[in-house]
């Protein structure tokens, strides 16, 4: 048998198809809360665990450290801080972005981890930087993470 | 359980509260396209299926005729070393009746599905594939004789569907 | 005894089996996980491993879903391993959770199962197509249920079965789960209910299949050393075999699964087990459909090939006959989330074994039971061997 190097798919004798899916994802018990409290209050929330004394944002149901179960409940506020970021210009299918995008990892003051989000409302962008969360009105807001419309910087 | 175990933790959600939009949830579809690569051998399968002809790999130290072929006997764990042809007719393995298409939704006339084992090849070495012209399906019986009805040669692709159906045989007048 | 260390199992953890539950995966994987732990009584930090099941990426939706779960697993900064062989998942991740402690490596290891099929909608089912061969069998309009159809039409000609025997199965197993508080689909039925329930795929209808689920199950496995200090219960696992076929199932002559048998053979040889009947107290075989639990009776060599239909008509495998069968009410009964379902068996041998299985326990002292997991495209078998 002969082997043969071949790298565009199509020109060996192949067969097309797709793989269908569609998925409705539950937010889970501690991700309903979470959309719940930003939906209706406007609220961004982590939950504490007490023997680590660590903040999660986004909240979670355990703490990975300890296994604890974690029922405290924190509002951490609008306001963070720029951790890192990027800016896209290319979107998911590949295709050119008419006008860039910036995405940062935002941390919140007093929690672990942070949110990707957008930044908007500037052209520039550094580490460090202080932003705070633009939230949609409560009529457009359905319980996403995209209730926040983006991040800008604080004035 | 332990009867020391005093609540087991899971929040049922029901369809229709997902529906009444009571509980949020996120959707998302993602679009996976494939180019299959067929390989060596069932690339030649496909071919010959093209040409209205049902092809096998034989292997020279278990004996065996396989179909679908292969390039390597996975008993033997060595090339397989020649081809040969099988006929278009066999034997039912096995069937089922289903209401059932693909993505689960409910058929009124079920879909006939065999594995049938095809002549010339060695014992029990089925292909899958439907049962057509069939009138009541309760009168099919594993032991049956089937022949392939084909589409015509400038329909054919080189595909399995190249093959419409396994139709049964008429009982033979005489042997 | 194989390997450096004896392996027990000292916790067991099961969260509720639904078709659609709440908690994200990893939320379902922290409360199985938990669970265990403190049935054990230890804390996370006492766990120097990890191993996780989980069937197909497909269902829950998630890429890489293994490593999505692993903080739920209690993986964080851990050794962490994700095995996966489709249905037969559930038994085989203790078995590799086995490997940890035998091999001499680490002396505590944490097992748990997952599974989320609620995510894909409309109905998980789809998903499954993509395990046929894309080329010669996907285009013929392969639904998951016809492989179980023939493989059953197969079996029930062989032996000459009829449907009510084989619906008697899913009468047991569903009355047993009645008394299961995780069960998902326990219910009193009949013969004449199985019967008559809706055509999926002849000679497959609707009460002869497991639903699918949602849920997470558990266990933490300790060396011989540390179960001596924690329990005076442990329960040892003293067999573990596992097997594969190839994907050729059209080659095949399924009325028999070969596979199953050489898996129970090798954890029988480790076990030192010479006659299966009776020296096995209790077992739960795989029992996704109701011919399965009879067909892999045949397989883990509980008795001869197509003798499982009388002995269920006679009430051996009843809890309180000579040798019980799925004394959980199976897959049938309590649910369907593939990894932590077959987990969801251990579990049971475990708390049966323990004498801590409430209304479901079996009579009698039963010190020795087996749980077996069937995966794939009707290719494999796993098998463990529990003893007290």
């Amino acid at each position: 048998m002969s082997i043969e190097k071949i790298t565009n798919p199509f020109d060996a004798r192949h067969w097309i198809g797709h793989m269908e899916a569609d998925y409705m994802y539950t937010l889970g018990v501690v991700g309903e809360r979470f959309f719940k409290e930003l939906k209706e209050n406007g609220r961004i929330m982590g939950t504490r665990c007490p023997h680590c004394s660590i903040v999660y944002v986004p909240p979670r149901m355990y703490c990975e450290r300890c296994f604890a179960k974690l029922e405290e409940w924190i509002d951490v506020g609008k306001k963070g801080t720029i951790h890192t970021f990027t800016i896209a210009t290319i979107e998911k299918d590949g295709k050119k972005l008419e006008k860039p995008v910036i995405y940062a990892l935002i941390k919140f003051e007093g929690a672990h981890g942070g949110m990707i989000h957008k930044i908007d409302e500037t052209d520039t962008v550094c580490i460090g930087m202080k932003v705070e969360a633009v939230l949609k009105s409560p009529e457009e807001r359905k319980a996403s993470i995209n209730d926040i419309a983006y991040f800008r910087p604080t004035k | 359980m332990s009867e020391k175990i005093k609540r087991y933790l899971g929040e049922e959600v029901k369809a229709e509260e997902i529906k009444e939009g009571k509980i949020p949830i996120e959707k998302f579809k993602p679009k996976a396209k494939y180019a299959w690569s067929a390989g060596i051998a069932i690339s030649k399968f496909l071919e010959e299926l093209k040409k209205g002809r049902i092809i096998a790999s034989t292997c020279s130290k278990c004996g065996r005729i396989m179909v679908p072929p292969r390039i390597y006997c996975e008993l033997c764990f060595k090339p397989t070393d020649g081809w040969t042809y099988v006929k278009d007719t066999g034997t039912i393995n096995t069937f089922s009746a289903s209401y059932l298409a693909a993505d689960a939704t409910r058929l009124k006339e079920p879909i006939i599905v065999a594995i049938i084992d095809l002549d010339g090849a060695s014992e029990g070495m089925g292909i899958i594939h439907k049962i057509g012209e069939v009138e009541d399906w309760k009168q099919l019986k594993i032991g049956m004789k089937v022949e392939a009805v084909w589409k015509p040669p400038e329909e054919r692709e080189g595909a399995i569907t190249d093959i419409k159906y396994f139709k049964p045989v008429k009982e033979a007048a005489t042997l | 005894m194989y390997g450096k260390k004896r392996v027990a199992i000292v916790g067991a953890g099961l969260t509720l089996f639904r078709r659609r539950l709440k908690e994200t995966g990893k939320e379902l994987a922290y409360e199985a996980a938990k669970m265990a732990l403190d049935a054990a009584g230890l804390e996370l930090r006492d766990i120097q491993s990890v191993v996780m099941g989980t069937a197909p990426d497909a269902f829950d939706g998630v890429h890489m879903k293994g490593e999505y779960l692993a903080d739920g697993a209690g993986a964080y900064h851990k050794p962490y391993t994700r095995v996966f062989v489709g249905g037969g998942t559930g038994v085989f991740t203790p078995l590799a959770g086995w490997w940890h402690i035998a091999s001499g490596q680490f002396d505590t290891c944490l097992v748990v199962c997952e599974e989320k099929m609620s995510s894909c909608y409309p109905h998980p089912q789809y998903a499954f197509t993509t395990i046929f061969d894309p080329i010669l069998e996907r285009p013929i309009g392969m639904n998951l249920i016809w492989i179980f159809a023939l493989e059953m039409q197969r079996y029930m000609h062989k032996h000459n079965i009829k449907k009510e025997h084989i619906a008697l199965v899913s009468v047991k197993n569903k009355g047993n789960a009645l008394d299961h508080p995780c069960a998902q689909l326990a219910a009193r039925i009949t013969v004449d209910d199985v019967l008559n329930s809706e055509i999926m795929a002849w000679p497959v209808q609707r009460l002869d299949v497991s639903p699918t689920s949602d849920g997470g199950a558990a266990l933490v496995l300790v060396s011989e050393d540390v179960a001596k200090e924690i329990t005076d219960n442990p329960v040892w696992i003293d067999g573990v075999g596992w097997c594969i076929d190839s994907t050729h199932w059209t080659n095949r002559d399924l009325y028999y699964p070969d596979y199953v048998e050489y898996a129970a053979r090798m954890a029988y040889k480790m076990a030192g087990i010479k006659n299966p009947p009776k020296e096995i107290d209790v077992a739960e075989p795989y029992d996704p459909f109701d011919y399965k639990e009879l067909h892999h009776m045949e397989g883990l060599l509980l008795c001869k090939k197509g003798e499982a239909p009388k002995l269920t008509a006679e009430g051996v495998t009843q809890r309180d006959g000579d040798l019980p069968i799925n004394p959980s009410g199976g897959l049938l009964g309590v649910g369907n989330p593939i990894a932590a379902a077959g987990l969801m068996k251990v579990c049971e041998i475990f708390w049966q074994l323990r004498g801590e299985a409430g209304k479901r326990q079996i009579p009698g002292d039963p010190r020795t039971g087996i749980a077996q997991a069937w995966g794939d495209l009707m290719q494999y078998g796993s098998v463990i061997v529990l003893r007290r």
